[in-house]
């Protein structure tokens, strides 16, 4: 580490504002950028109006905040899209301010893939990656990425398996080549597979004593149910990934790591004059193959709203998550979802947020998220509340979501959740791996650059109308899976007296 | 600023001609980050940066007070207080200073730390002048707007936060009980920026004025400009928005004598975790401190990585652990040097515990080889050149700007800052870690799964 981190990374020593709001944004965007969990903005008339002007003899004018100009004009940075003689398909933006490259292989199948019964096996097979290859072991590796100081990172979500390098433009050549070597020639060694296994299952041990994983993962099952992959999560359960072997990490890997079902994003000081020679002579011989298309089940229909209780004795807090099946990327509802999420929980103003956190004082931060897959992922608000007030919380949650379904949303503060996405839009292209998150997303759910291209246009366009439309679609108060990690000898009974639904307990694989 | 870092680019063969980078040419980035300072008569000090990559300005203010200023009976304070700060101000009515800045397509947080307190907004560089207003707004005139039920609202939402964050998460008590080890009584590193619940509950409407009068004011602050503006235009903003907000009086330092330990100390916690970890803690010297870049960089060859010594050994070959960290937290008043081991199940802490000294004998009496001193400061060269990416946020450039000013009483330490791992070799590194960690006592804490204090790591017989 270095003192660039300083302002994060010390022994539980800084404290900042927000953390609350982001771990339930946060944990709904592992994998590509997705969309509506940006943030937006929303609330509430302030009750006190503005004191005099204070400081004796007033140079300025305070009373009233400057207004902001005119927004400043900001080009998209070019998409360049070009082919490897195999077919694998490049795009490459120019950004010369900094000697740095950020590169992505992008395999078009992840998590997804994976049957409940050997969930884990795509991100297993992406941890692998680096693990070892026809002339490396893994240990080399590592030593080889590190003496050029740049980073390799190897994961699966549950769209896509990505391999993603970062490095400084010198060094690009070397690290490339490693790159294409992990990507083409891994070799899986027997050792490391048991070794990573074993690491796997070590960390879904520790997870229960996560209250926030054990909220999600007994939503993740109450939605979807035991058949369909989203029942779980990437990382597997102990029982699904006690059942996998090596030959299966190999088998997913020969099937899916083609060029045909992947593509590459290049961000960064690069061109493709001096770049395509370097991938072509990388990547030039990895061969195509038939690929089978992934097919998912159906989500199980949505029953009536219940609680699906997670026993945590003695726990200071209850983990809150509030949701059903949402809606897919390729939504053509894309745009209003973005600026109803925002309003509700996409933003420290949202609605959730300053009800749970500044009104009641009940959290230390609230939101919620459409969580866009291929297909429909789901949607939840969460929060973490003090334990008395866990029954209020899960009321006042339920009552934003009828709220947004049956008042239209008030001028000012649609206005407000649409400038705040509008104008806000060049911060997402400040740094390579934002841009190369665009990209991504537009390219793995094959959407029109108009998403990019034309978004502000897009948000301004949305009305009181299409949030209210959306929000009756894609929101149901009535078909609630409600999951708590929580002490339930002290919440259980007045769950059930606040007669939200049938409270079960549940137990957390 | 149109190329913010150039390359001088020579050339040196690596030493191994075997090696597959033989015939790679060694590069060396110049990290530059130019500004203008100045200061306001009421002693504001200002720093701007200009960037016009991307249409956004960050706005950056650091108070130079941190939870080391609380007073006893009031930890957890500084940080209740920046809570407060976003409560609204005689011009700025509850509840507005995020939707204002939000209706402009910015984005604003702020931290507390041990030393300082910081602040930030990202706009849209059209919004610059809603930034430094707010800003100003609440530097000049936040009491006249305060009230016992703001004071009150926020008290709850850091309550949430200290459960959210330390007592719901596994470990997540440990660093309290290691502080109040290695710190003596009276000293203000000794409790954590989160503070008690009972200190939190005792805070009053009174201690926020007092804290208030005390710390914020301009001459305990800096506020740092970066991105799509002009330094000239800033300038004139700065002195329109903040000039007339009066300097308060001389600011109190806390001092403390350098802490040390008599001897090490084995501690014993449970915890309703699966796993048992190890936590172990050195005094070692204050940030940009001689020995300071060297325990960095030592805690990158122990924990950085794959084939960086305990990670190689304890996660890797040996599977005794299932993760291991290790780093030199650089504070003003002296800084942490720490390692945490989480073990497999059913792996003793005392035998992980022998491992980590044992590396760092070895360290010490061995030296550390040129090549994981070399891979050492590419990342942190990398690192460097990466954080220039950003102008916003915590670790964007403005934010960086206030950390050099603040810790080296100079914004434009960065090259300087860079330049002390460049010079690092092989035996400073040895030297810092026999001198800091092999001979020196050390805070040992064992957290346990609940009935298994076998597990832990005892005092040596």
């Amino acid at each position: 580490m270095t003192k660039l981190d300083r302002a994060t990374r010390s022994a539980g020593s800084v404290s900042d504002r927000k953390r609350g709001l982001r771990v339930v944004a946060g944990a709904v965007c592992a994998l590509v950028a997705v969309g509506a969990s940006g943030c937006g903005a929303a609330s509430r008339e302030a009750a006190e109006r503005a004191a005099p002007p204070a400081g004796g003899v007033a140079r300025v004018d305070r009373t009233v905040p400057p207004q902001p100009g005119p927004p400043p004009e900001f080009r998209l940075p070019a998409l360049q899209r070009l082919r490897l003689s195999n077919g694998l398909s490049v795009t490459i933006v120019e950004q010369h301010e900094l000697p740095v490259v950020e590169l992505r292989l992008v395999v078009r199948t992840g998590a997804a893939a994976d049957d409940p019964q050997v969930a884990g096996r795509a991100s297993l097979t992406a941890d692998l990656l680096d693990e070892g290859t026809a002339t490396r072991t893994a240990l080399e590796l590592a030593d080889a990425i590190d003496f050029l100081g740049a980073e390799l990172t190897t994961y699966a979500g549950w769209d896509a398996s990505i391999v993603s390098m970062h490095v400084l433009t010198p060094r690009l050549e070397p690290a490339l080549e490693l790159m294409a070597d992990v990507v083409l020639n891994p070799s899986f060694p027997e050792e490391e597979f048991e070794r990573k296994k074993k690491e796997r299952l070590t960390a879904l041990l520790q997870e229960q004593d996560e209250p926030r994983a054990l909220a999600a993962k007994a939503f993740a099952a109450a939605v979807y149910g035991p058949e369909h992959p989203f029942g779980t999560t990437v990382q597997g359960t102990r029982e699904s990934v006690e059942r996998l072997d090596r030959q299966a990490v190999v088998d997913f890997y020969r099937t899916y790591y083609r060029p045909n079902n992947a593509f590459l994003v290049a961000v960064g000081d690069v061109t493709p004059a001096t770049l395509l020679p370097l991938l072509e002579r990388a990547f030039g011989s990895w061969q195509p193959a038939n690929v089978p298309p992934v097919r998912l089940p159906a989500p199980p229909p949505a029953r009536p709203t219940a609680v699906y209780l997670v026993d945590k004795p003695g726990a200071a807090q209850s983990e809150l998550r509030v949701g059903h099946v949402g809606v897919a990327r390729d939504t053509p509802d894309y745009f209003p979802l973005v600026v109803l999420n925002t309003i509700l929980g996409g933003s420290f103003t949202s609605r959730l947020n300053t009800k749970l956190r500044e009104e009641k004082g009940y959290s230390y931060g609230a939101g919620s998220a459409f969580d866009l897959r291929r297909a429909a992922g789901p949607f939840l608000a969460g929060t973490a509340v003090f334990t008395d007030v866990t029954d209020s919380a899960v009321v006042i949650i339920l009552d934003e979501i009828r709220r947004i379904r049956e008042e239209p949303v008030p001028a000012a503060e649609l206005e407000r959740a649409k400038n705040y996405l509008a104008l806000g839009f060049p911060g997402r292209f400040e740094r390579t791996d934002g841009i190369a998150g665009q990209i991504i997303e537009l390219e793995l759910y094959g959407l029109d650059d108009a998403q990019v291209n034309r978004y502000v246009e897009r948000i301004r366009a949305v009305t009181a109308e299409d949030v209210q439309r959306v929000a009756r679609q894609y929101l149901d108060p009535d078909h609630m899976v409600i999951a708590i990690a929580g002490d339930r000898a002290r919440i259980e009974e007045r769950l059930r007296a606040a007669g939200i639904g049938p409270v079960q307990t549940v137990e957390v694989r | 600023m149109r190329h913010r870092v150039s390359l001088a680019v020579w050339a040196v063969l690596l030493l191994a001609v075997a090696s597959p980078l033989a015939s790679q040419e060694r590069e060396r980035a110049t990290v530059d980050l130019p500004f203008v300072a100045f200061t306001l008569p009421n002693g504001l000090r200002v720093i701007v940066h200009e960037d016009r990559s991307v249409p956004l300005v960050a706005v950056n203010i650091w108070y130079h007070v941190g939870s080391k200023d609380e007073r006893p009976g009031r930890t957890g304070f500084a940080h209740l207080f920046e809570h407060v700060m976003f409560e609204g101000s005689a011009n700025v009515p509850e509840g507005k200073f995020d939707e204002l800045l939000e209706a402009a397509g910015g984005n604003n947080n702020g931290s507390t730390s041990v030393d300082r307190t910081n602040y930030w907004e990202t706009v849209p560089s059209s919004a610059l002048e809603l930034a430094l207003w707010l800003e100003a707004d609440r530097m000049g005139w936040l009491l006249p707007a305060m009230t016992q039920e703001k004071l009150d609202g926020q008290r709850e939402v850091v309550k949430n936060e200290r459960r959210q964050s330390y007592e719901n998460r596994p470990y997540g008590l440990a660093w309290e009980r290691i502080l109040a080890e290695l710190y003596p009584s009276g000293h203000p590193y000794r409790h954590p920026t989160i503070g008690s619940m009972a200190d939190l509950d005792a805070a009053t409407l009174e201690d926020v004025k007092d804290f208030f009068r005390t710390y914020y004011a301009p001459n305990n602050a800096s506020l740092a400009i970066a991105g799509d503006v002009d330094a000239d235009s800033v300038r004139v903003l700065v002195e329109r928005y903040f000039g007339e907000i009066p300097p308060g009086p001389p600011v109190p330092r806390v001092e403390a004598p350098p802490a040390r330990l008599e001897a090490t100390r084995h501690l014993v916690m449970e915890d309703r975790v699966q796993l048992p970890r190890l936590y172990m803690a050195w005094h070692t010297p204050a940030i940009f401190k001689e020995g300071d870049a060297e325990l960095d960089v030592a805690g990158s060859i122990l924990a950085g990585g794959k084939v960086s010594r305990l990670y190689r050994k304890l996660v890797y070959e040996e599977q005794l652990a299932q993760d291991v960290s290790a780093g030199q937290d650089s504070k003003l008043l002296g800084s942490t040097f720490y390692v945490v081991v989480t073990a497999r199940p059913g792996v003793g802490l005392a035998q992980l515990e022998a491992a980590v000294r044992a590396e760092l004998a070895a360290m010490a009496t061995q030296g550390v080889e040129p090549r994981e001193l070399e891979r050492a400061k590419n990342k942190i060269e990398t690192a460097y050149v990466d954080a220039l990416q950003r102008v916003g946020g915590f670790g964007g450039k403005a934010d960086r700007l206030n950390l050099y000013l603040f810790y080296a009483g100079d914004p434009g330490y960065v090259e300087e800052d860079l330049e002390r791992y460049r010079r690092l070799t092989p035996s400073a590194v040895q030297e810092a870690v026999r001198r800091y960690l092999v001979d020196a006592p050390a805070v040992v804490l064992s957290v346990v799964p609940e009935g298994r204090q076998d597990l832990a790591a005892k005092e040596a017989s």
